[in-house]
């Protein structure tokens, strides 16, 4: 965990309603493919690494940056540092990666990056967050893995 | 219609499989993955079975595994930072040296044509040659720090004690030795890819080289002596390469390996789309302006990434790929 707090005074957002569950979807003979919402919902509750609030609350990720094509086993994630400099992006990046990867079927091919124009590392970053064998060697840290956890971790 | 036809589906590893590598004389082979173990295959009837589990010498995953040129000696690069040998001359496969002095993850190792020399590479950025210095014994030749990247490869000239790694920094690099000091240093940089180069392979005759990248291309490149007809420059008298074809528009996500036959001419390319494709030289092509073309793509060759592979050297049309998928897969390419 950081010892300095860098964005002391994050905007701080409301939180969605939850989900509507429809009759269609409770019903199990109707084919009910993963959606934009759907992903929203497994990654909102991710934890800041430096504040007691979500992502969400943060707007680091928001629904409509999602996109996701179930036929073609597709999703991808855009996410917003809260400051262009903010040191955590390639951690929380991780963190909805770790989150997705655990919670999806393995078929889907998860891209997981930076809103352009929102940092000031973006291209470093979404590089090392696509190399999937660097990811697979940060996961094997043990010190990361017990941070990403915790920002896994939902408290709701 | 020249296919893929598949010939044996295998399962064995826990995970993700990260690499396969031919015994050289192509009756066996070996994997590597996430489980942090090697198995070695071979044939028996019609059935490929594991024959052996190396399953202590590492720590953490293992990325990569390479035969030596004789066929005794196996070596497996290691997240851990290390680097095992492990041999057969006693019957049974045993651990005969670990190989430090990386500082982090061990990326690939790759046996020179001769078998005296071994090159691994790093996160560290470095390649390092070691030199057989005895029965057992490795003697570190050179550390060499030319990429300012991660470097994910490294391969050995098929002929010549020439060596060439590719980089997270979208570079190819070749190494050879000075007559003069017998200090290895870079000779050339190999630019033209625009993201990481994940893999790279020689010709048959080492006069050329295949290269694939993140950014969804395969190039080929070609070799320029000092004095060549074409009149490539050559500074420094060094051997010039040059990018003399850019394959892309084939491939939808990062291609993690190439392999390059020396017995046909195919090159076969494995893609985090699921995918296994194979090229070939047009006709037509001309030296210093080759044209390949995809002749067989078999789109859901594997259920997850291809991570890599390999034709087989001794087996004309035989091809071996791993998945993230856990599966190890062997296919006999029909023309």
């Amino acid at each position: 965990m950081p010892t300095e707090i860098e964005n002391i005074n994050p905007n701080v957002y409301g939180k969605r309603k939850e989900r509507e569950v429809t009759a269609n979807e409770e019903d199990e003979d109707v084919p009910d493919p993963f959606d934009t919402r759907e992903i929203f919902d497994l990654i909102r509750n991710i934890n800041d690494p430096e504040h007691p609030l979500t992502l969400e609350e943060l707007h680091v990720v928001q629904e409509d940056l999602i996109n996701v094509n179930d036929g073609k086993n597709e999703v991808n994630i855009k996410f917003t540092p809260t400051i262009p400099h903010c040191s955590m992006a390639t951690l929380i990046g991780l963190s909805i990666r770790v989150k997705l990867l655990r919670s999806l079927p393995p078929r889907f091919k998860v891209n997981v990056e930076i809103t352009p124009g929102t940092h000031a590392s973006e291209n470093a970053v979404n590089k090392q967050l696509a190399d999937k064998e660097r990811v697979a060697a940060a996961l094997e840290n043990k010190h990361l893995a017990e941070v990403i956890n915790q920002c896994i971790a939902s408290k709701v | 219609m020249s296919k893929l036809s598949l010939e044996h589906t295998l399962q064995g590893h826990k995970g993700r499989i990260w690499g396969v590598s031919w015994h050289p004389k192509g009756n066996a082979f070996a994997s590597c993955g996430e489980d942090k173990t090697i198995r070695v295959w071979s044939l028996s009837g019609n059935t490929w079975t594991t024959k052996t589990i190396l399953s202590d010498g590492h720590k953490r995953t293992i990325r990569e595994i390479s035969w030596s040129p004789c066929g005794q000696y196996l070596t497996s690069a290691s997240f851990d930072g290390t680097t095992a040998i492990w041999s057969k001359t006693s019957g049974e496969f045993e651990c005969i040296a670990t190989l430090e002095g990386h500082e982090n993850e061990v990326k690939s190792v790759s046996w020179s044509h001769s078998g005296n020399l071994l090159a691994t590479c790093s996160r560290d950025k470095s390649v390092w040659i070691w030199e057989l210095a005895g029965e057992d014994e490795f003697d570190c030749a050179a550390v060499l720090n030319s990429h300012t990247q991660d470097v994910k490869r490294v391969v050995w000239h098929p002929k010549k004690d020439i060596l060439a790694s590719a980089s997270y920094d979208n570079t190819i690099k070749m190494y050879a030795e000075n007559a003069a000091d017998n200090d290895w240093y870079s000779t050339a940089t190999l630019e033209s890819h625009n993201s990481t180069v994940w893999s790279i392979d020689f010709d048959a005759d080492g006069e050329r080289l295949v290269s694939c990248s993140d950014d969804k291309t395969l190039k080929i490149w070609r070799a320029y002596q000092p004095g060549n007809e074409e009149g490539i420059y050559t500074p420094d008298n060094e051997t010039v390469w040059k990018c003399v074809c850019t394959v892309s528009g084939e491939h939808s996500r990062a291609i993690y390996d190439v392999s390059w036959c020396k017995k046909t001419g195919l090159i076969a390319t494995a893609c985090g789309d699921d995918a296994i494709r194979i090229f070939k030289e047009d006709a037509n092509s001309q030296k210093n302006e080759p044209t390949f073309s995809m002749i067989t793509s078999e789109d859901k060759a594997h259920l997850q990434d291809v991570n890599a592979v390999k034709w087989n050297p001794s087996q004309e049309g035989q091809l071996i790929s791993c998945s993230d998928d856990g599966t190890i897969k062997l296919w006999k390419f029909i023309e």
